[in-house]
């Protein structure tokens, strides 16, 4: 369907990563926000809560990140689509939460605008030391989908993608920004209405009697329904069959969460998304996302000025991450380069994804800025050398 | 009384308890002589004094033995993370109004590790219904200390005895604004039933505290007997005062229970101040949020 | 479920699922009536569920189905047949 052009800002703008997520939001539709505030993060529900009131959103600052990242839950519930916003300490905060919804199936949107960590370590900095925390950091085990905006545009367009995904398989979806990118003004483009494709709420229209909450279609997704209509849902985070009620055995805990994991799992390909620039025959391939993408661009034209051929592969979705496509596209690389914001996170992916043993060059350091492209040029070089 | 017995039909009415229960799910969980299910039985009669459409009425709950309610309540019900009732159902309230949403948790998962959410939904004046019940122990995982755990019981977290204060539930809630307040206890079935009924139908937050035997850990460990002894406990110690002053209903160790309506006031709720302002800020501009 | 049979005495009567009890007593202790007793026959499960040893008694007021927390019992008041 289309987006509702009540909210939608249609225009050319030159604003920043956080405020065109929230634009990005509001034209997905999404009418509840609960979050609190946290640098770099901030401005998204800072322009959520100036642009809401007037377009029938409700906003609300919650005490904490633990009350805001299930406020959205018990909003979701209600039928609205939902979304909170933090960054690394209030991310951590929210991991039990993120394993709620993925446990319950709530759709639901985490936008986490990374900066240096661990700890409180340096608020107003870039990094991108939360992607495997992204993927693992709930207990146990669930599928989960997040994507990695590179410019104020890609956090539009993403974030609406991120709101799509989550209806589609009733799972949390995370927008992997960064402060660069977050802090980052640009040009954004946005859309009139009419050519915004949202995905609506997948409900189920039939009568109460004989309707199991918990019961897949063929994607492996159930269709969903709100409190106040009648359906007497009981939603717990304890295993539970396909009614919803708990049920304390290992035979019931092994056909929910096998599917919890699977439903993402077998729906990679179609979740998936990735840009490739001159992959066919390069020797070496850089793997990045995110800000050092951008980054790296100026490093890989260099070394392709000197008559390297450097495929650049930038994933837009880091979960689930497109294994199958990487090992791929190894079949000539001979090495991998993998600059990351962090002490080696994605690269790890990389490595894993290969079908034979490749060199996987990371070019990590520990955050505060983003990369020096000499560092990315060097190690693209240097890749080579055996 | 003779006569007319020829004239009376004795053909015997279903319970009308098991219309609000998942009754697949029975036998439930709570043992033997456990306060819980009696506060059950006053949640229903409340419910059904109050009128409210029951597809209207969710049921959230956290972690513990009174978190396992929503299970059994055959009504729209969200069984959440420990302590995290409340803002999951700010969340679900906010979203749609129309819902009459209850939290109905216990003392450990509602002021321990919820005690901040709980403070600033009060504050706010969500319009929702608290249900507490007090057991002044975390039952579920075995019996350890609680924030209403009075000074000198033991637990298994305070085998030597518990030294630090308890909350004094009713004065913590009135004073962070909510607009009803009353305690009672499971002895109590009728007053509690009312006050339920009266809270379901109260415009703001409302916060009923009951309090509940629970034999095989608080009591055991206590040596207080089994749920009974607790409930003629409650009954005996018990004193009615309607409007005390709740600075002065603290409990204490096998001490006086003042139980009552204390609180009975009227303050716009979150949504309705939400309203009320953006209105006067933008005047025809703003349409009043509903949902 | 073991149901005990009405009398047409008293203005009300109990209906007990001896079953689903776990013999708390608080039923047997709290009726207004008095009318309830520990039963000798016990369930499956051990327990002693209450009987209506004063039928004649019972005002049906359903205090012993308010206080149950099994849902094992509950009150009802005679009505009157329509005529």
């Amino acid at each position: 369907m289309k987006a509702d052009p009540k909210g939608v800002m249609t225009g050319a703008f030159f604003i920043d990563g956080d405020h065109a997520c929230a634009e990005g939001a509001i034209a997905a539709g999404c009418r509840f926000v609960a979050g609190y505030p946290i640098t770099p993060s901030t401005e998204v529900v800072e322009r959520i809560a100036e642009r809401f009131p007037l377009i029938g959103g409700l906003f609300i600052q919650m005490e904490d990140e633990i009350a805001s990242s299930i406020a959205i839950q018990g909003a979701a519930w209600a039928g609205k689509k939902a979304m909170t916003v933090t960054s690394g300490p209030g991310f951590s905060l929210m991991m039990e939460h993120i394993g709620l919804a993925a446990m319950t199936e709530t759709p639901c949107v985490f936008v986490d605008v990374q900066r240096a960590g661990p700890s409180t370590g340096l608020p107003t900095l870039p990094a991108q030391g939360d992607m495997m925390q992204a993927r693992w950091g709930s207990h146990g085990d669930y599928g989960i989908i997040a994507v990695c905006p590179n410019s104020p545009q890609e956090s539009f367009d993403l974030t609406i993608k991120a709101f799509n995904l989550s209806e589609q398989y009733r799972v949390p979806v995370l927008v992997m920004l960064d402060e660069c990118v977050g802090h980052m003004t640009e040009r954004v483009v946005i859309p009139p209405a009419d050519q915004i494709e949202i995905t609506p709420r997948r409900s189920w229209e039939g009568p109460p009697e004989g309707f199991l909450l918990y019961k897949p279609d063929k994607d492996g997704v159930p269709p969903m329904v709100k409190a106040g209509d009648g359906y007497n849902v009981h939603v717990t985070g304890l295993t539970h069959d396909e009614r919803g009620y708990p049920v304390m055995t290992a035979a019931v805990q092994e056909k929910l969460v096998h599917r919890l994991v699977n439903k993402i799992r077998l729906n990679a390909e179609a979740i998936v998304e990735f840009k490739e620039d001159q992959v066919d025959g390069a020797e070496v391939m850089v793997v990045s996302y995110g800000i050092t993408s951008r980054v790296a661009i100026p490093a890989i034209e260099q070394a392709r000025q000197e008559g390297l051929k450097v495929g650049h592969f930038r994933l837009i979705t880091a979960w689930p991450f497109p294994k199958r496509r990487i090992r791929e596209l190894s079949a000539k690389v001979r090495a991998f380069v993998v600059p990351e914001i962090n002490y080696g996170q994605m690269v790890h992916e990389v490595e894993r994804s290969l079908g034979r043993t490749v060199p996987v060059v990371p070019v990590s350091h520990g955050g505060g800025s983003v990369h020096n492209p000499k560092d990315i040029y060097g190690a693209i070089v240097n890749s080579l050398k055996g | 009384m003779t006569e007319e017995s020829m004239d009376v039909d004795v053909s015997m009415p279903t319970n009308t308890v098991e219309e609000y229960l998942r009754m697949e799910r029975m036998p439930h969980i709570w043992c033997p002589g456990c306060g819980i299910g009696t506060t059950v039985n006053c949640f229903v009669h409340g419910l059904e004094a109050s009128g409210l459409d029951l597809k209207k009425v969710a049921v959230v709950s956290g972690i513990g033995c009174t978190g396992r309610v929503a299970g059994y309540l055959k009504l729209d019900s969200f069984h959440t993370t420990h302590g995290r009732a409340i803002p999951f159902a700010t969340g679900l309230k906010l979203a749609n109004p129309e819902l009459k949403v209850v939290v109905y948790s216990g003392d450990g998962d509602l002021v321990a590790i919820g005690g901040n959410h709980f403070i600033h939904a009060a504050r706010r004046n969500v319009d929702m219904t608290v249900i507490l019940i007090n057991n002044f122990i975390y039952g579920m995982t075995g019996g350890q200390v609680a924030p209403t755990t009075p000074v000198g019981a033991t637990a298994s977290t305070a085998p030597y005895g518990n030294f630090e204060e308890a909350f004094n539930l009713p004065y913590l809630a009135e004073s962070c604004g909510a607009v009803y307040v009353a305690r009672w206890t499971a002895y109590h079935v009728r007053h509690a039933a009312k006050a339920i009924k009266d809270a379901l139908l109260k415009k703001g937050f409302s916060f009923v505290e009951i309090l509940a035997p629970c034999p095989t850990l608080y009591s055991r460990r206590n040596k207080l007997g089994d749920g009974l002894d607790q409930m003629k406990f409650y009954a005996a110690a018990s004193e009615i005062q309607n409007d005390a002053d709740t600075k002065t209903v603290g409990l204490s160790f096998q001490g006086k229970i003042v139980v009552g309506k204390f609180v009975d006031k009227d303050k716009p709720t979150y949504l309705d101040a939400m309203n009320t302002f953006y209105v006067q800020k933008f005047g025809d501009r703003y349409a009043p949020y509903k949902g | 479920m073991a149901e005990t049979t009405p009398k047409k005495k008293g203005l009300g009567s109990v209906v007990v699922n001896a079953e689903r009890c776990k013999g708390c007593a608080f039923c047997v202790e709290f009726c207004p009536a008095r009318c309830l007793e520990i039963s000798e026959q016990y369930n499956a499960k051990g327990y002693h569920p209450p009987v209506l040893a004063a039928p004649e008694k019972c005002t049906g007021c359903n205090m012993c189905g308010l206080l149950c927390p099994d849902f094992a019992i509950y009150g009802f008041m005679f009505k009157k047949k329509k005529k």
